[in-house]
């Protein structure tokens, strides 16, 4: 790593090295990964095991443009425009469908998690029947209470050794657990310093463009356990605290407004969302994937009960509060929030989230109906109207505000 | 033959009037809660007393419910909610939420958010059902289960009422396989719409009371001489098959249903609960590991639910499938290519059918149902 390089690049190359390595592994013969971003990356990490990520290949390939060609690819072999793009897409790109986007070593072996969906589950079936490969399925169960219970836990838990001795035998590499150990450092060593650096979003103007933690999150999902993204992580929190004395920010444009955006950005049409936000002057200093990959633990069965709490498997109680806790911290004037059609089980319960936001934090919430990966699904008319609509709101709230 | 006519008009006015039927049941001094699908154990609800509701939608519009749930999630869902939000199930005493799929996840979220008047005992099933962790984890979730609804009853559910509960659920299953059998032999007595109506109608009443009757129809049928007009046997397969318009069209067209993998159907009373193996809630969740052959449940054996589904084209004689693809269902739409080309490669023809429970309009399902049993007679030929 050279010490001239920003973060944000030095963050890009990690992500890249994942992918080159998952190659050369795959040029050696050894077998190569898919997995679901938040199966516990930490098992393959420690046996040494190369992993590419199905979910952050969909999303660079729908920011290229491929979006829409891999889902009607998917649909031609049957799939309903209604499934998760994301799926579509990988499911596309798993019958070969061509792609220059962004290629990965076709897989071996898949790691599936449901934490985050229950789409994973049948799309991941229908990827191993496709190339007649093992699938290692991790089950975590939505959570109805802020708690996780024990006895999920150990379950949960339990799925994690059955994981590890499938794991051994197509690794053919024995389990270590202090490799284990250092890796969760590492995993712990990332999220913490992740934490830190979005927390910078809090500082008034905002030294970040929040919509540069999108980026980042790739990091977060391919590379947690590796030492290097934790330093990347520690290099960007710094290069923040310098812009805060400095006065600088990758904001370069007013702060007049400052928002959450909840949910996934829509890829193929980024400087679409971007436009109306910095002609108003809205700063997006609020994502709620902070929190949902910032988690520290101790041991595997907290290990076990953070892989819990994923964003789409907490209850609305936590689900609010981690967003409120956000907000408050933040400073957030508005919320934004993408009805996102490929994902039901994010966008299932926003209604009432706005609702409560509306009613506890005071600040006003405006919707749109988009896409995170097929753009047929997004319309830029509504976007902007939307986004007129909140800035509005937001201005008439922070006149009222200095009325008084 | 009078008989016969007596007994499906009696549950076919059972199956259309789940108000009527609840009011009922509570006039009696009963108690009921609602069930949302899928795979509740409800003979624990039933040991505690109560009368198990199945809460499956409804046809109609949805309105209130539109507050909740963006226009892009299925009707079972929307519907529920709007049944809940109109205040049709305002005298339940508690409803049981499973949360199997993506749109359950949020559905629970949005029913206590709605409704938090109405106790929501939330049952989170696992995936990994089959291991000896995951038996002892729904056995957890089945003794979480039990005790609130202990507390919402004020009773203690003992294990002989358990034990006693499961026999009952036994025996009503078994009495529904056999009436599916019977119901594909005689088709000119059996029409599709009064098929799913008798089925249907176990979701609103004490399962004893619907076997009894239906062991009266079984019997009535068992003596029946041979039906001169079998009608097209097929199978059939998705969420919910239970809308009078699209099964007149399959008696229009002399298609018989011989046998279903139907969610609303048997594919909920397809697996016996083991009541010889000791603790009865462990028998319930044995019961569960034992579910296959279903979008929904994370299925380790990939080729298992193709197989399956061809065997029983085979076993019933039927010479079709007709999928009724619930709109917005992903675990369904996930799974369907798959299975299409499975069916293919065995030479089983099948067709699909779009399906919401606001649909009014069935021209289409009736074009594409006409040339499909037309498809059928001439390959008989
Ligand atoms: S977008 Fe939603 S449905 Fe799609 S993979 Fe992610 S969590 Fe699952
Ligand atoms: S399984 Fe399908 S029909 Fe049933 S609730 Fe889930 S999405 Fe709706």
């Amino acid at each position: 790593m050279s010490e001239n390089k920003q973060a944000r690049t030095v963050l890009r190359e990690i992500v890249d090295s994942v992918y080159r390595r998952a190659w050369e592994a795959k040029e050696r013969g050894e077998p190569v990964g898919w997995s679901s971003s938040k199966f516990p990356a930490e098992i393959a990490e420690t046996l040494g095991l190369a992993v590419c990520y199905p979910e952050n290949q969909a999303a660079a390939i729908a920011a290229k443009h491929g979006g829409q060609r891999m889902c009607e690819y998917a649909e031609s072999m049957g799939f309903s425009n209604d499934i998760c793009a994301y799926a579509r897409i990988s499911l596309a790109y798993a019958d070969g469908a061509p792609c220059e986007e962004k290629p990965v070593p076709q897989p071996d072996f898949l790691l599936c998690c449901n934490n985050i969906c229950n789409c994973m589950t049948k799309w991941y079936e229908n990827i191993a029947r496709m190339r007649g490969i093992p699938l290692i399925m991790v089950d975590i169960p939505f959570n109805n209470t802020v708690d996780v219970p024990d006895e999920r836990v150990a379950y949960v838990r339990a799925q994690f050794e059955a994981a590890i001795t499938k794991l051994e035998t197509i690794s053919g590499k024995k389990w270590d657990n202090k490799r284990f150990d250092e890796v969760c450092a590492n995993a712990n060593r990332s999220a913490a310093a992740w934490l830190k650096a979005c927390a910078y979003c809090a500082v008034k103007p905002s030294p970040l463009s929040g919509f540069d933690l999108f980026n980042h999150m790739a990091n977060i999902v391919t590379a947690r356990c590796k030492p290097e993204t934790a330093a990347a992580f520690e290099q960007l929190a710094a290069e923040y605290e310098q812009s805060v004395k400095s006065g600088e920010s990758t904001w370069h444009y007013d702060e007049n407004y400052r928002i959450m955006f909840e949910g996934i950005p829509c890829w193929p049409v980024l400087g679409s969302l971007f436009k109306p936000l910095k002609d108003s002057g809205a700063n997006t200093t609020a994502v709620v994937y902070a929190p949902a990959f910032g988690f520290v633990y101790n041991g595997i069965d907290e290990m076990a009960r953070a892989y819990c709490k994923a964003p789409n498997s907490v209850c609305i109680e936590a689900g609010v509060a981690w967003r409120e806790d956000l907000c408050r911290e933040n400073g957030v004037d508005g919320i934004l929030v993408h009805y996102n059609r490929s994902c039901k089980p994010w966008s299932g319960y926003m209604f009432e989230m706005e609702r409560r936001w509306r009613e506890r934090l005071g600040v006003p919430v405006v919707g749109f109906d988009g896409d995170q990966a097929d753009p047929r699904n997004f319309s830029e008319a509504q976007y902007q109207t939307r986004v007129e609509g909140l800035v509005e709101l937001m201005a008439a709230a922070n006149a009222a505000n200095s009325a008084q | 033959m009078n008989e016969i006519t007596e007994l499906l008009s009696e549950m076919s006015d059972i199956a259309q009037n789940p108000d009527m039927r609840l009011a009922a049941c509570l006039a009696e001094g009963r108690k009921a809660v609602g069930v949302f699908p899928y795979y509740v154990p409800e003979e624990i609800a039933y040991a505690a007393g109560f009368v198990p509701f199945g809460i499956w939608g409804m046809q109609g519009s949805v309105r209130e419910a539109g507050r909740y749930f963006p226009a892009f999630y299925c009707t079972v869902a929307r519907m529920g909610l709007e049944l809940a939000l109109s205040g049709k199930i305002d005298k339940l005493s508690a409803v049981i939420m499973p949360s199997v799929c993506d749109t359950l996840r949020p559905f629970s979220q949005n029913f206590k958010s709605a409704r938090p008047d109405i106790p929501m005992v939330f049952l989170a099933h696992p995936q990994n059902r089959k291991e000896d962790f995951g038996i002892a984890y729904t056995v957890c979730e089945y003794r979480r289960v039990k005790a609130e609804l202990e507390g919402i009853a004020g009773v203690k559910i003992t294990d002989e009422s358990l034990a006693d509960a499961i026999c009952v659920y036994n025996e009503n299953r078994a009495a529904r396989r056999e009436f599916v059998r019977l119901a594909g032999l005689y088709p000119s007595t059996v029409s599709a719409l009064r098929r799913a109506e008798v089925l249907k109608s176990a979701y609103f009443m004490d399962k004893s009371e619907h076997t009894r009757l239906l062991l009266r129809i079984n019997a009535a049928l068992c003596a029946l001489p041979h039906d001169p007009q079998p009608g097209v046997k097929v199978v059939t397969s998705g969420i919910i098959a239970d809308n009078a318009n699209l099964l007149d069209i399959f008696d229009r067209y002399g298609i018989t249903v011989a046998a279903d993998d139907v969610a609303h159907e048997s594919r909920s009373f397809r697996v016996d609960t083991p009541i010889k193996s000791g603790d009865p809630l462990t028998a319930l969740a044995r019961q569960f590991s034992e579910q296959s052959d279903d979008p929904l449940l994370y299925e380790p054996d990939l080729d298992r639910r193709g197989r399956r589904l061809v065997d029983l084209v085979l076993n019933c004689g039927a010479r079709g499938v007709i999928f009724i693809m619930m709109q917005f269902c992903d675990p369904e739409e996930l799974d369907y290519p798959n299975i299409k080309k499975t069916l293919d490669r065995a030479s089983v023809p099948s067709v699909m059918i779009g399906y919401d429970q606001q649909m009014r309009d069935f021209g289409q399902a009736g074009t594409s149902l006409e040339a499909f049993s037309d498809m059928l007679r001439t390959r008989l030929q």
